[in-house]
């Protein structure tokens, strides 16, 4: 839920990044981390498990400018992938302005995509949202291995509104801030709507 | 679509920060946080030194979420308040409505202590919230706020 708060001039915005098991969800927010400078940025706050998959969610708080006085901060989440987080992966879905589904491109995670994008609509669905609703955009991540799947076949399978799609390769930042660009556009946009 | 924005004007802000302040001298608190529980961080008032308060509102929100959720596995509705003991800080988080009140208190303080006066302050903290939560409702419907007026312009700025 977009918090405003009129005495420090501040728009709160909350966006998630959801996605499969190992398709570079973190990935994506430690590229933004890594490429913001200090003054833009809090700490990235990873609960992750001793072999670094991501446990509950990994956090980031990010300042993208001034509109109308206003600061706008960026509140930016992960979920964990792995199938059997999915009481956490709801929690984290509370309050949420805007998500970014992250796709792994290889061929052999299509099915691995698919179930996470259904689980995706289902947890907005028990939380009161609709993902036809809300600002939405897809990543096809890992486009640079070997193995991946052809474009059109991924969005075929993938693509649920005529939502922004994005490749990605997170690990070296094509397309990352892309991504993140169109869902806070959307999210912006949203708020004037009313 | 997402949830209505919420909006806290300014003297709802000020008003929930004259209860924290309150609210730490009664407590004997270090710090008093007012939080969202999507983690957003409302107010505090306090000692927070080079505490990353960020980080803090929310990993108290996915506390609260995690906790909250583990009540109901076992057939709670919820629990109210969490407490975590340190070995010289500890936490106090009690639920209010859409928020969280969080008190860090040293051995300064007792455990008892807090809680009573949280309770006490915890109404007067729901009242404001509940008009905060009204007024945002009424500024949506007026569409008379700046939000209306943000242009593509605007938007693109940010990320110029």
């Amino acid at each position: 839920m977009t918090f405003i708060n009129y005495a420090s001039r501040e728009i709160n915005c909350k966006i998630v990044y959801y996605g499969p098991g190992l398709c570079g969800k973190t990935t994506n927010l430690q590229y933004i981390y890594d490429s913001t400078a200090p003054q833009a940025k809090g700490k990235l706050i990873s609960l992750a498990t001793e072999t670094d998959r991501t446990l509950f969610f990994d956090f980031m708080p990010l300042e993208l400018g001034t509109v109308r006085g206003f600061k706008t901060r960026f509140h930016l989440y992960t979920v964990p992938g792995q199938v059997y987080y999915d009481a956490s992966r709801k929690l984290i879905l509370k309050g949420v302005d805007g998500v970014v589904f992250v796709a792994d491109s290889q061929e052999e995670r299509m099915d691995a995509n698919i179930e996470s994008l259904y689980n995706l609509e289902e947890n907005l669905s028990t939380q009161g949202y609709d993902l036809n609703q809300i600002p939405y955009v897809l990543q096809l991540n890992k486009r640079d291995l070997p193995n991946v799947s052809p474009l059109d076949e991924l969005s075929h399978e993938l693509a649920r509104k005529g939502e922004p799609v994005f490749e990605a390769v997170a690990v070296n930042g094509t397309g990352v801030f892309d991504t993140l660009k169109a869902v806070a556009k959307q999210v912006l946009t949203e708020l004037r709507k009313g | 679509m997402a949830d209505t924005p919420f909006i806290l004007q300014e003297h709802q802000f000020h008003r929930l920060k004259t209860v924290l302040e309150r609210l730490r001298v009664e407590c004997a608190a270090r710090v008093v946080f007012l939080i969202d529980r999507d983690g957003q961080p409302i107010a505090l008032h306090g000692e927070i030194g080079d505490m990353d308060t960020t980080s803090f509102a929310s990993l108290a929100a996915g506390n609260v979420a995690a906790t909250s959720s583990m009540a109901k596995l076992i057939g709670e509705d919820t629990f109210p308040s969490v407490f975590h003991e340190g070995e010289r800080e500890s936490i106090f988080i009690s639920i209010i409505g859409r928020a969280l009140l969080v008190v860090v208190f040293d051995e300064r303080s007792t455990l008892s202590l807090v809680k009573i006066r949280t309770k006490r302050g915890s109404f007067e903290v729901a009242g404001i919230l509940d008009e905060a939560t009204e007024d945002s409702a009424n500024f949506r419907i007026n569409q008379n706020s700046f939000f209306s007026e943000i242009t593509d312009e605007d938007i693109d700025s940010l990320f110029s």
